[in-house]
């Protein structure tokens, strides 16, 4: 295999393990602030015992988000060196504000959120709290600003140097506003506030089918709920602006979306479908017209077909395709649940189908699924180009580096984090099972 | 004139993130170090948890100086971690393994279970602080780079004597460090044997350090030439003398938190001096010493140089405002308690 695949490959499977991680801590960073919130307002110690409980569980997430990013922070430089010297002008400062403005928040309030409870006043401790959700965010802004310059690039102009052209920068707020920041940016953190809601969902569900801590798990269910509700609307709303920016900015990765071949007007929206490469067909099922309609308020609002772009300017449509397509299903999925969910539980009836309690403990999986769909689908959407229409991914690797070492790598990577997910989900289930503990309720001094 | 200032700032400025790095992750890789010295499993969760809040935090020193060496001298950041491809693998599987075996080590009780992370703890703080030696040392000695900043060379030409002393030097003073830290930190029967180490492990980076000085002074003329050239910057390694002797006084006085101190500043100082050798080089190649990365060629632009310095100028203070106060939140003897690690 060449250097170029297994380093694409190489990517792929750092990203995708470290980014089943983030999202949790970004969602349950956000559901923390809630359930500490309500304890100082209400006082009730069952929301003490919340938020000691889920910290406990933040807590094991966060470990293994750092330890998978680190990594992330340095394969620019040792597997795409290339990249790293033609970007680095733009592309190295937002990774250096994360740093600056978003790990060291997050990471250093950690130590307070895990280990303060005796040492700062419930006050101190809350704000804490809302600087480790906040650290978490800002670090999903950076990292995105990043992505989206590399999708839509802006305030660039390309400079000769001794050691050949590389992009500057022209303005910053130039490239950090560039077109597809914001609409992302809305996007990926809705979606991780979905992941981290439906997790807290799943494991109260779980002691709701056992029986267990059952007032402790329907408070639990209440918050989560509220934020999955609104996160997953926000989602469709914010999903379909995503669809129009790309359909401005990336025609030829909305064509592979839907794998649209001929340019023209009244094109369709595929509700579930296998594109036929060969024939430059979709088959399944379609609703005529509306993605002319959805993209510019019209039916004839005519769409670009892949055809507009020569086969080595294209990205591979089927896996576009049906990353995309179930993306958008599990999205209409999760409404669902979550609306289901909120009506049922405010007629107090949620808790009374074990069947149903059953596909809330297993919902938790739809997020994370989604999420992974989400970035397959924008990044192979964007190939074969690493720098939309200014660099292709074939020339942004390391030159320095052989096959066998990336395959060294690769191996060495894969098994680490695949028995590093082996020991999360066994710590994760002995935490869960151990449950909320007696002395998480709030020291006696504090309750009135 | 006028836009290069800003780079010889930002030499400084990855100088300086990356000796908050040595001086923050450098205890608590020391502790790593000496971990299995503790035999029993409270002294092990005593030594977890002595550096249980803030490693994480001291760690985003590496990832900040990374990010800003990516932004300030993006030649920098890809010669050197293509380059040393196998070796930064190498760290970068240690840093996971050992975050990950802080954290859940003490989860379960089994025996072997422990016994297994306590060994992956260690031993990983002990190789990853080798190969940040061995790296600095291969930036110092040189390596084969060919133009257009290419590297031209594999692992093997990476191990050579010279590296490896760095190397084990890192360890040292980190082991030295760490020791001092464990002091602090501990009470009791414990706290008379961590006291214990501290003398060896002075000893052992001492011993390390002259023969490293000598190394240096001996086979690297580009190291030694700014202090030939300008006298008064041999004020450097006088003061670096002064603070790594006043630590086993200190030691001896029962002022345990000026030691550390101290050995704070001897370690400030030792990059200080390592930067005054290399500038402006970041890495030198050796044999054609043109191709060499220095502050000049290798970094971004001036705008970019100009923007990143509002934003460490907006960010940095802040975070180390914070830092300070999370340290003095958790000031003191380590206690165990339901929440500990
Ligand atoms: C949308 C959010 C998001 C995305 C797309 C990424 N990350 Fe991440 N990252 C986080 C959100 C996050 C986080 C929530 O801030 C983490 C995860 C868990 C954690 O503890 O912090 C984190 C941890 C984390 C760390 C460890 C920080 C520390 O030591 O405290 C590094 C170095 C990176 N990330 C770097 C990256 C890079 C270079 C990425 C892209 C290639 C990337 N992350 C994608
Ligand atoms: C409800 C229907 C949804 C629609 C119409 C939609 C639409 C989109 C579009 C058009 C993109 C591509 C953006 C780009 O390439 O720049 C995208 C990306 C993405 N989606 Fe969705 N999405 C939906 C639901 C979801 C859900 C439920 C999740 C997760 C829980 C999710 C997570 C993501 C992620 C992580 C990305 C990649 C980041 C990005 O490019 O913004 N999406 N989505
Ligand atoms: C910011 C700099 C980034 C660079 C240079 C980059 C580059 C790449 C490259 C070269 C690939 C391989 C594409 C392919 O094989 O088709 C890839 C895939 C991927 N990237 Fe990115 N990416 C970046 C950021 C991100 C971020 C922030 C995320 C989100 C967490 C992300 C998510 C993914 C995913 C999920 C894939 C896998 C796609 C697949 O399944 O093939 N990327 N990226």
């Amino acid at each position: 295999m060449d250097m170029v695949l297994l380093s694409r490959i190489q990517f792929a499977v750092t990203i995708g393990f470290h980014y089943f991680y983030p999202p949790l801590s970004i969602g349950l960073g956000l559901v923390l602030v809630l359930m500490e919130g309500l304890y100082l307002r209400t006082r009730n110690p069952l929301y003490h015992q919340l938020t000691r409980f889920w910290v406990r569980i933040f807590g094991l997430i966060f470990a293994f988000g750092v330890g998978t990013g680190i990594v992330m922070e340095f394969e620019f430089g040792t597997n795409w060196s290339r990249y790293a010297r033609f970007v680095g002008d733009i592309f190295g400062s937002p990774l250096a504000a994360e740093g600056i403005f978003a790990f060291f928040l997050e990471s250093g309030f950690l130590a307070v959120l895990l280990f303060g409870w005796e040492r700062v006043s419930p006050r101190l401790h809350f704000f804490s709290t809302v600087m480790v959700c906040l650290g978490a965010h800002f670090s999903a802004i950076w990292i995105i600003v990043a992505n989206s310059w590399m999708q839509t690039p802006t305030a660039y102009r390309i400079v000769e140097t001794a050691v050949g052209p590389r992009a500057e920068i022209t303005s910053f707020w130039g490239a950090v506003l560039n077109p597809s920041t914001g609409d992302r940016l809305v996007h990926t953190l809705l979606g991780a506030w979905q992941a981290g809601a439906f997790f807290v969902i799943s494991v109260a569900a779980y002691y709701l089918l056992k029986r267990r801590h059952e007032a402790f798990a329907r408070a639990s269910i209440r918050v989560a709920l509220a934020v999955a509700a609104v996160a997953s609307l926000g989602q469709l709303v914010s999903g379909h602006s995503n669809a129009v920016m790309v359909a401005e900015h990336q025609p030829a990765k909305l064509a592979a979306f839907e794998g649209i071949y001929e340019t023209g007007a009244s094109a369709d929206l595929t509700i579930v479908g296998w594109v036929d490469e060969e024939n430059r067909t979709v088959r399944g099922i379609k609703i005529p017209g509306l993605l002319s309609w959805l993209v510019g308020g019209g039916t004839d609002t005519v769409i670009r077909g892949l055809d507009e772009w020569p086969a080595s300017d294209r990205p591979p449509v089927q896996l576009t395709f049906q990353s995309y397509h179930w993306m958008v299903a599990i999205g209409m999925v999760l409404i669902a649940l979550a609306w289901g969910g909120a009506l049922l539980a405010w007629r107090g009836q949620l808790f009374r189908w074990r069947w149903l309690l059953w596909i809330y403990v297993l919902a938790v999986l739809l997020p994370q699924a989604a999420n992974q769909l989400g970035w397959a689908a924008a990044e192979v959407g964007r190939q074969p180009w690493i720098v939309y229409e200014l660099m292709r991914t074939a020339d942004a690797t390391s030159d320095t580096v052989t096959a066998g070492q990336v395959l060294f790598s690769l191996i060495l990577f894969t098994v680490i984090y695949l028995a590093l997910f082996v020991v999360f989900i066994v710590l994760l289930d002995q935490k869960v099972r151990k449950g909320p503990l007696p002395e998480d309720l709030p020291p006696v001094a504090e309750v009135r | 004139m006028g836009s290069e200032l800003y780079n010889v700032i930002w030499y400084a400025l990855v100088g300086i993130l990356l000796t908050g790095y040595a001086i923050l992750d450098g205890f608590d890789l020391g502790t790593g170090a000496l971990h299995l010295l503790a035999r029993s499993d409270r002294d092990r969760r005593v030594f977890l948890n002595a550096i249980g809040p803030f490693w994480d935090g001291n760690q985003v020193w590496l990832v900040t100086g990374g990010g800003a060496l990516f932004a300030a001298f993006p030649h920098v950041y890809a010669t050197a971690f293509s380059g040393f491809y196998v070796a930064f693998i190498l760290l970068l599987f240690m840093l996971i393994f050992r975050g990950v075996s802080i954290h859940v080590r003490s989860l379960r009780a089994g025996r072997a279970w422990r016994a297994f992370w306590d060994w992956a703890f260690s031993a990983s703080s002990v190789i990853a602080s080798l190969l940040i030696g061995v790296a600095l040392g291969n930036v110092a000695w040189g390596v084969p780079i060919e133009a257009g900043f290419r590297y031209r060379g594999d692992l093997l030409q990476q191990i050579h004597p010279y590296s490896l002393l760095t190397g084990i030097m890192v360890v040292a003073v980190f082991m030295m460090h760490g020791a001092i830290y464990l002091v602090m930190k501990t009470e009791g029967d414990l706290n008379q044997r961590v006291r214990g180490w501290v003398r060896p492990c002075i000893i052992f980076f001492v011993l390390m350090y002259a023969v490293t000085t000598l190394a240096t002074l001996l086979y690297l003329e580009h190291m030694a030439e700014p202090f030939r050239r300008q006298p008064l910057l041999f004020l450097v390694p006088a003061l670096n003398v002064l603070a790594i002797a006043n630590i086993p006084r200190e030691m001896h006085l029962g002022r345990e938190v000026r030691a550390f101190t101290s050995s704070a500043v001897a370690m400030a100082l030792l990059l200080l001096l390592f930067g005054l050798g290399m500038f402006p080089e970041l890495i030198h190649s050796r044999p054609d010493v043109a191709n060499s990365l220095t502050a000049y060629n290798a970094s971004s632009s001036p705008l970019t140089l100009k923007t990143m310095l509002v934003m460490a100028a907006i960010g940095m203070p802040l975070v180390i405002g914070y830092t300070i106060h999370i340290y003095r939140v958790f000031k003191g003897k380590v206690k165990l308690d339901s929440m500990s690690y």
